[in-house]
C-alpha cells in the first residue's frame, strides 16, 4: 500500500530504539468495549426515545400520584352532603365546583379516578393470572388438551362480552369485587391466546431443547424459559386491556350496574351528571376529561411499548 | 378443509356459544333470591300455588329449563314481569326500528368516513393529513363514546342550536347519536385501512400496474382500494358488537326509544324476563354478525387457506 511510507512524516527521524515490541495480548481480544444492554435494558431505551409514550407514561404517573394523594389535600371528603351549596360552578373553595348533594367534585373526581384505575388494574391481573396459565397449559401441553381447551375458550369468546358481564351483575348486585369478577370472568380469553401463541413459538427452539435434555422439568421449562421470553406481548397486552376494563366499568355505569353511591368511580360520576349538565357543565367536564386522558395516555403508551419490546413489528 | 367443512365448523360454534348463552342466561335468573310472584304484598298460598301450575314453576327445573328453551326455539322470550301483559317478543320487535336505523346508519357512516380517512392518511403518508387522521384515530379509540356523546350534545344542540337535543323524529335528529356512535369505529378502521393500505402500495402488482402505464385513478380503485380494505373486512363483527353495545348508553344520552333504552329501563326495575330476552336478542344479533363476518372473510380473500378451525 502506498500511503503506508507516508503515515511518518520524513522529519520525525525515528531510530530502531524508539520501537518497542509489546506482542499480542490474547485476552484484549474478546474484552467488549461497551457496556452490554440486557434486553430490557434495550427495549427501555427505544421507549425512552419515543416522546408520545413518554409523555402518557409521564401523565399516567401524575393521575395514579393524584388519585392516591389529591384527596388528602382537600379539606372536604367524597361522601359529605352539604344540601346548602349544591350544583356550585368551581370557585376558591370547592375548585371543581359541588354536584347536586353539595358533594365536593375536586375530591369525588380524584377519588373516582382511584376506583376507576382500581377496578382496571385489578381485572388485568386477574386476566393476566387466569391467562398465563390457562394460555400456558395450552401452549406447553399441546394436541388434546389444547384442542378441548382451546374450544372451550372459543366458545366463551363467541358470547357478546359486555352481555355476560351485565347479566351477571343482575344477577350478583354490583359492588367493586362483583364487579371486578364480572369483568374477568371472560376477559382473560384474549391473554390466555397470546401467551399460547408465544409458547407455542417458544417451545420448538434450541434453547429449550437443550434445557429439556439437561433434564429440566416441565415447570421449570414453563415458568423459567417459555414465560420470561414470552413476557413482551403479555405486558404490551395488559398495558392495553386496563382501558377497557375501566371503560367497561364507566359503560356499566350508565346502566346502574356500576359502582353504587356514595362511592364513586370516573363512569359514575358521568352517568350521574348527565341529568343536568347543560346547566352544571363542571360536574361533567372533570371526570370526562380524567377518563378520555386516562384512556388515551394507556393506549399511546401500550402502543409505544409494543413498538419498543418488539422492534421487529415497528415499520 | 374445504368451503362446506368451514361453514359448517363455524356455524356449529355460533350455535354452541348460543346455546351456552341461553342457558346460562336460564341459570343466573333460577339462581336469583324469590320468584316472579315476590312482592311486597303478601300472595295467598292457594293463589301462588294456581300461578306457579300455570307459569309451570311447579314442575321440576330441568323440565321448566327444556320449555325454556323450546320457547326460545320458537321465538317466545315470555311476558314482562313489571308491565302487565306486555309480551317481550313483541316489545323487541316494537322498539327493534329505532335502533336497527341508528345502527345501520352509523355502520355506514364508519366504513365509507374510516376507509376515506385510512386512505387518505396512506396516501400521504408521513405528511401533515397522514399525521393528523392517526391523531384523530388515537382519540377516537381512547375517547369513550357517552364523552362524545355528550360533548357533541351540548356544544351542537345545546349551544349552536344545530341539532335537536334528543328524540328520534327525522334526518336532523339522527347527526349527532350516529356521530357519536361511529367515532370508534370511524378511528379503528381508518387504523386498519391506512396500514394495510401502507402495505399494498409497497406490493410488486401496484409496481406493474404503475409501469404498464395505468392511470393512478385506476391503480387507486382497481388495485389499492379492493386490496386495502380487506382487513376491514374482519372488523365488521367486532364493529357490529360495538355499536350495538354502544346504543345503548347513546340511546339513553340522546333519549331515543330503541332497544338499548328498553334494556336500560328494565334492569334498572330487574324486570328479569325482559333483561334475559334483550340480552338473548342481542347475544342472536352479534354472533349472527361474526358467522357473517368469518365466511364474508374467506369469500372475498381467495388467498386465506381454510386450515384448521382457528381464524388465520
Amino acid at each position: 500500500m502506498a500511503s503506508d511510507k507516508n503515515l511518518v512524516s520524513p522529519d520525525a527521524n525515528l531510530k530502531p530504539d524508539d520501537f518497542r515490541h509489546i506482542g499480542i495480548d490474547e485476552r484484549q481480544a474478546e474484552v467488549i468495549q461497551r457496556e452490554s444492554l440486557s434486553a430490557w435494558r434495550d427495549s427501555w431505551e427505544r421507549l425512552r426515545q419515543n416522546k408520545m409514550a413518554m409523555t402518557a407514561l409521564g401523565i399516567l404517573g401524575l393521575i395514579i400520584l393524584a388519585a392516591i394523594f389529591a384527596p388528602f389535600f382537600s379539606k372536604f371528603n367524597y361522601y359529605s352532603n352539604d344540601l346548602l351549596s349544591t350544583n356550585k360552578p368551581p370557585s376558591s373553595d370547592h375548585w371543581f365546583g359541588t354536584d347536586d348533594l353539595g358533594r365536593d367534585i375536586f375530591v369525588r373526581t380524584w377519588y373516582g379516578a382511584r376506583i376507576s384505575l382500581i377496578v382496571g388494574l385489578a381485572a388485568a391481573a386477574i386476566d393476566l393470572f387466569i391467562g398465563v396459565i390457562y394460555g400456558g397449559i395450552m401452549g406447553f401441553f399441546g394436541g388434546r388438551v389444547d384442542n378441548i381447551m382451546n374450544k372451550i375458550s372459543e366458545i366463551l369468546y363467541s358470547i357478546p362480552y359486555l352481555l355476560v358481564v351485565i347479566l351477571l351483575l343482575v344477577v350478583l348486585e354490583p359492588s367493586l369485587g362483583t364487579i371486578i369478577l364480572a369483568l374477568t370472568i371472560t376477559g382473560w380469553i384474549t391473554m390466555s391466546w397470546i401467551v399460547r401463541g408465544e409458547i407455542m413459538q417458544l417451545k420448538n427452539r434450541e434453547f429449550v431443547l437443550a434445557s429439556r435434555s439437561m433434564g429440566a422439568s416441565s415447570k421449570r421449562l414453563l415458568f423459567k424459559h417459555l414465560l420470561p421470553n414470552a413476557v413482551g406481548p403479555i405486558i404490551v397486552t395488559i398495558t392495553l386491556s386496563v382501558p377497557n376494563a375501566i371503560f367497561a366499568e364507566a359503560f356499566l355505569s350508565f346502566l346502574g350496574l356500576g359502582v353504587q353511591a356514595p362511592i364513586a368511580s370516573l363512569g359514575s360520576m358521568i352517568s350521574d351528571s348527565l341529568t343536568g349538565w347543560m346547566y352544571y357543565p363542571w360536574r361533567f367536564l372533570f371526570p370526562a376529561i380524567l377518563i378520555s386522558l386516562t384512556m388515551l395516555s394507556f393506549n399511546i403508551f401500550g402502543d409505544g411499548l409494543r413498538d419498543a419490546l418488539d422492534p421487529k413489528l415497528k415499520k | 378443509m374445504g368451503m362446506a367443512r368451514y361453514v359448517a365448523n363455524k356455524f356449529f360454534y355460533m350455535v354452541v356459544s348460543l346455546f351456552v348463552l341461553i342457558s346460562a342466561t336460564f341459570f343466573l335468573m333460577k339462581a336469583i333470591p324469590g320468584d316472579p310472584f315476590t312482592a311486597e304484598k303478601k300472595i295467598p298460598p292457594e293463589i301462588r300455588a294456581r300461578l306457579y301450575e300455570q307459569y309451570g314453576l311447579d314442575k321440576p327445573l330441568y323440565h321448566q329449563y327444556f320449555k325454556y328453551l323450546g320457547e326460545i326455539v320458537q321465538g317466545d322470550l315470555g311476558v314482562s314481569m313489571k308491565r302487565l301483559n306486555q309480551d317481550v317478543t313483541h316489545l323487541i320487535g316494537q322498539t327493534f326500528s329505532a335502533s336497527l336505523k341508528l345502527g345501520v346508519i352509523a355502520i355506514i357512516v364508519s366504513v365509507i368516513v374510516g376507509v376515506f380517512l385510512g386512505m387518505m392518511a396512506a396516501l400521504y403518508h408521513r405528511k401533515f393529513i397522514d399525521s393528523a387522521a392517526m391523531v384523530l384515530a388515537v382519540l377516537g379509540i381512547a375517547v369513550p363514546s357517552f364523552v362524545v356523546a355528550s360533548l357533541l350534545q351540548y356544544v351542537f344542540a345545546y349551544k349552536l342550536h344545530m341539532f335537536p337535543v334528543s328524540g328520534f323524529k327525522g334526518p336532523m335528529y339522527y347527526f349527532l347519536p350516529v356521530a357519536a356512535l361511529s367515532a370508534q369505529p370511524i378511528a379503528f378502521i381508518a387504523r386498519l385501512t391506512r396500514s394495510s393500505m401502507l402495505e399494498v402500495l409497497h406490493a410488486d402488482y401496484i409496481k406493474t400496474a404503475k409501469a404498464k402505464g395505468l392511470s393512478w385513478a385506476a391503480i387507486l380503485s382497481r388495485h389499492v382500494l379492493r386490496n386495502g380494505i380487506l382487513p376491514v373486512v374482519t372488523y365488521m363483527g367486532p364493529m357490529t358488537a360495538n355499536i350495538v353495545t354502544g346504543s345503548v348508553v347513546i340511546e339513553q344520552i340522546f333519549g331515543i326509544g330503541g332497544i338499548g333504552k328498553q334494556f336500560v329501563e328494565a334492569i334498572g326495575v330487574r324486570d328479569y324476563t325482559v333483561i334475559m330476552g334483550i340480552t338473548i336478542f342481542y347475544g342472536v344479533l352479534l354472533m349472527v354478525a361474526r358467522f357473517i363476518t368469518d365466511i364474508a372473510y374467506v369469500f372475498v380473500d381467495p388467498r386465506i387457506k381454510l386450515t384448521g378451525g382457528k381464524e388465520g
